[in-house]
């Protein structure tokens, strides 16, 4: 899986960088997470401003990213990988939008890499509903606000009804359809996830059960 | 260093950091922290300090910094961790709140809806 991420690639040199105003001051992360093939990449393609790029964190599996370097050496470090879109929102906020695998070890590494994410996005391919439930169950643990949206792969058509009962969703987690390969749809998901959140945070749901970790 | 692949890739790192420890806890960088020169490279410079410092003559987040130097994020943060020591760099640094300012937030989705 990550050597088809690596692909992508951009070289250092890459003359189609594009620089942020002189301006900007404030980053903001948004997180989409799901399964191999599920559409990551594809959505966080679909607004990026920037082509996506590639980095990678390494941790030893002790939990923590690697504290002595001469780890790396030994069998007890692993990289994970994961890539990431940009949108100037205005002048000074930047959303950045990582799309992150959902597998078990990319977990130690949540805390690390994206404590103050604004919220999540998990991105479900709805004839592999299981990849989804250990994300839900990590987001939950970690305290993190999130919607699922579930990627349109042309397959038989799920009632919502059923996904969120297939996924045993909080009836206050917001559960939308989408095409990753569409912009304007990947924008609405991400309008859907900040609208969550002011809710959430505007005290106009009840605190949901993610908030006691 | 003989054999090609990922076993390469530490023995860079060393070097990198001069052999040092990873990014602890205290180091200040987000992923999302924007950074800026304070100063042009100079002759001389360790040439992954030349390059963050060409990078970011506009703001340019710690995470984009790694992925243009192809390295990991733990080991971009000691480099900026040093340029940010000397002066040589500046850290705009996210504002973070257990609960996300509203304003904040609704600065957002204006931007989201403007796409």
């Amino acid at each position: 899986m990550d050597s088809a991420i690596s692909d992508a690639r951009t070289p250092a040199s890459a003359p189609d960088r594009t620089p942020l105003g002189a301006a900007a001051d404030n980053g903001l992360k948004i997180v989409v997470v799901g399964g191999f093939g599920v559409g990551k990449t594809t959505m966080v393609r679909s607004v990026s401003e920037i082509r996506p790029l590639n980095t990678e964190e390494t941790m030893t599996q002790a939990g923590e990213a690697v504290d002595d370097i001469s780890e790396v050496r030994g069998k007890s470090a692993t990289t994970v990988a994961f890539d990431f879109g940009r949108i100037s929102l205005d002048a000074r906020n930047v959303l950045y939008l990582f799309g992150a695998p959902g597998q078990e070890r990319f977990w130690f590494l949540w805390d690390r890499l994206f404590s103050g994410t604004l919220g999540a996005v998990v991105l479900v391919d709805t004839r592999r509903i299981d990849d989804s439930w250990y994300a839900i169950d990590r987001l939950e643990h970690h305290g993190t606000p999130f919607i699922v949206a579930c990627n349109d792969f042309g397959g038989p058509e799920h009632s919502p009804e059923a996904v969120r009962e297939a996924l045993d969703l909080d009836p206050r987690v917001p559960l939308v359809s989408c095409d990753a390969r569409s912009r304007e749809s990947s924008k609405q998901v991400l309008i859907t996830l900040v609208e969550h959140l002011r809710a959430r945070y505007g005290g106009h749901a009840a605190p949901p059960r993610q908030e006691f970790v | 260093m003989s054999r090609p692949g990922r076993d390469d890739a530490p023995d860079r790192l060393y070097t990198v950091t001069q052999g040092r420890s990873s990014s602890g806890r205290d180091n200040p960088f987000d992923l999302v922290t924007l950074v800026v020169a304070e100063c042009e490279p100079r002759p001389g410079m360790q040439s992954e300090h030349t390059a963050i410092l060409r990078l970011t003559e506009a703001p340019t987040a710690v995470v984009e910094i790694a992925a243009e130097l192809r390295l990991p994020v733990s080991i971009t943060k000691i480099l900026l961790a040093d340029l940010h020591a000397a002066g040589r760099v500046s850290a705009r640094h996210p504002y973070t709140a257990a609960v996300p300012d509203p304003d904040i937030l609704e600065q957002v989705l204006v931007g989201l809806r403007n796409l």
